[in-house]
């Protein structure tokens, strides 16, 4: 019962970019297209999931004054050994991303499900708290480059959809508009949850 | 008055409980635009006046009717149609699928998030929606328009709360949306002027070669290629005569603009950057008509009358700014316009600060 809870609600009610504004700045940079977005959230959902296990496991042995510096280096090997991962089997991707993979490491989210869950949470617990916030992280990051690939370029994962008659929409190209789009998610996301609307 | 009769007979179906009583702002926006509402404002601080929004709205479209009747005459003239009243019957036509749609368009959106939101409606948008076709170039395909002026409704007006809620002038966010969106379509040498003429304006040449093929008489009157509204001085001068003597626009802003812009004009021609004289840029592109009917928005300028001043000048000076430093923009009213208008709101925060603490000094003095 409380486990499902941990899972699904980093998914909506509590979506870690929608709810609480982090990681926005990589949703900015890497949502032109889908397969970057989408590999993106995989990544951090991957630096997530298991920087909250280990963590969780370490939690009882890391004195308090020092685990910051712990948890970074957790974290940055976590994101180098993804970073390696991807420059070896999806070069092109590996590309596309550039520093973005490696500023995984600067992610609010990961950091802040550390804090506040992994160090006083079991780490069967802490796990799936982080695959649900890296894949509530991953979720929007797709519905944003869905919109700006599908409107932007008249494309989805580089396949037409669009035909000839389709002026693309250059302004989707533009990060500018990726907040935009942010936006209209949390304009939905707050109508349909009446209970998020701030008075 | 059998209109009044009538407007009075079917007023409770549409009042609430009514049977028609969801679409209430839709009649009541409709009740006030045929008569003077007999209601006053109940709270806030105000100036007892008669004038409501609509009719402040209407002053403005009317000044804008001599920019817009001008315009279409030149896109007559310039796709080589004889004689004034057949080439301005033709741009007439070129012109109305354009002011039809953003009409159309806009005014949808905006009853629908009056009737949704239970607001009254507000004739913001009579002005808007005439300024976005007139601010595009008149080949602009009808679809650009429509999106436009829907992206500068929803994300530039009602997302802040609608009328008189706006951080940005909804007119330039349209035309801000449609340039980035779409830049082959709306600006360059292949966007065309009037009937599938193409060819540089008046600002391009300038950027390009510091020299343009018309005289600056021509472009004083308005007889070169432009976006619809924005081509005639004079007629643009005849709106803000109508502005200023009803007291609808604010003064100081027009002047500062015009100063702003002249100012840096004759720095740049000072230093050599521009070959042309200062005044060019007054007369050619959006200058005089961002100057008279944007940068005067009351809802997204500064409110203090200092405020007004700064904002002003630095509209003007940006705006040469952009045209001439920045090869990538020839024209820079827009850019500049919205630019200050995120601004406007720190500009008028330091100018009350300043006179706070000047107060506080008086009262130190006294003391």
């Amino acid at each position: 019962m409380k486990l499902s809870k941990n899972f699904t609600n980093p998914l909506a009610a509590n979506n870690p970019v929608i709810v609480q504004i982090l990681g926005i700045c990589s949703a900015l940079a890497v949502t032109v297209k889908l397969e970057p977005a989408f590999v993106m959230g995989l990544s951090v959902t991957f630096v997530c999931a298991f920087s909250n296990l280990f963590m969780s496991l370490l939690r009882k042995g890391v004195p308090s004054r020092i685990r910051i510096i712990v948890q970074l280096v957790v974290i940055a090997t976590l994101v180098i050994v993804v970073d390696q991962f991807l420059r070896a089997y999806m070069y092109d991707v590996s590309k596309q991303l550039s520093v973005y993979v490696g500023l995984i490491i600067t992610n609010c989210i990961v950091m802040g499900r550390v804090e506040a869950f992994a160090l006083g949470n079991k780490p069967w617990d802490s796990f799936v708290d982080g695959v649900a916030n890296g894949l509530g992280y991953a979720f929007i990051l797709v519905l944003v480059a869905f919109f700006r690939e599908l409107f932007g370029s008249g494309e989805l994962f580089g396949f037409e959809i669009f035909g000839d008659w389709y002026t693309p929409n250059a302004l989707m190209l533009f990060p500018p508009m990726a907040l935009i789009i942010i936006g209209c998610i949390i304009w939905v996301h707050r109508s349909i949850n009446k209970d998020l609307q701030e008075k | 008055m059998g209109l009044r009769k009538f407007v009075d007979k079917i007023k409770p179906t549409f009042s609430e409980g009514g049977k028609l009583g969801f679409l209430h702002s839709t009649f009541e926006g409709f009740e006030t635009f045929l008569y003077v509402p007999n209601t006053v404002t109940k709270k806030g601080a105000h100036i007892r006046d008669c004038n409501d929004i609509k009719r402040v709205m209407i002053v403005v479209v009317l000044a804008l009717v001599p920019a817009m009747l001008f315009g279409m005459y030149n896109v007559g003239r310039l796709a080589g149609i004889e004689g004034v009243l057949p080439a301005f019957w033709y741009g007439f036509l070129e012109a109305l699928p354009n002011i039809v749609v953003s009409y159309v368009v806009g005014l949808s959106i905006e009853f629908a998030f009056a009737q949704k939101r239970k607001h009254e409606i507000n004739e913001g948008f009579l002005v808007t929606g005439l300024l976005i076709p007139l601010v595009m170039p008149i080949g602009v395909p009808c679809w650009i328009v429509a999106l436009s002026t829907a992206f500068a409704v929803i994300i530039g007006k009602e997302v802040f709360g609608g009328t008189g809620m706006n951080v940005f002038n909804p007119a330039l966010l349209a035309r801000a949306f449609a340039f980035f969106a779409y830049t082959p379509q709306m600006s360059g040498e292949a966007v065309w002027y009037a009937d599938g003429k193409t060819g540089a304006t008046a600002l391009e040449q300038l950027a390009t070669t510091n020299q343009m093929e018309w005289s600056a008489m021509d472009a004083f009157w308005g007889f070169i290629p432009g976006s619809l509204g924005e081509t005639s001085t004079a007629a643009i001068l005849l709106g803000a005569v109508i502005l200023l003597f009803t007291g609808v626009a604010s003064w100081r802003i027009m002047l500062s603009v015009f100063a702003g812009g002249l100012a840096f004009g004759y720095l740049f021609d000072a230093v050599g950057m521009t070959a042309y004289p200062a005044y060019y840029h007054l007369l050619v592109g959006g200058f005089a008509f961002g100057a008279v009917f944007m940068a005067t928005d009351p809802v997204t300028s500064a409110q203090t009358n200092c405020g007004k001043w700064i904002y002003g000048f630095m509209v003007g000076a940006l705006a040469v700014l952009i045209r001439v430093v920045n090869p990538a923009y020839p024209e820079g009213m827009m850019l500049s316009i919205l630019f200050m208008n995120a601004l406007a709101p720190l500009i008028d925060y330091f100018v009350v600060e300043r006179n706070i603490a000047r107060r506080k000094k008086l009262i130190k003095n006294v003391k």
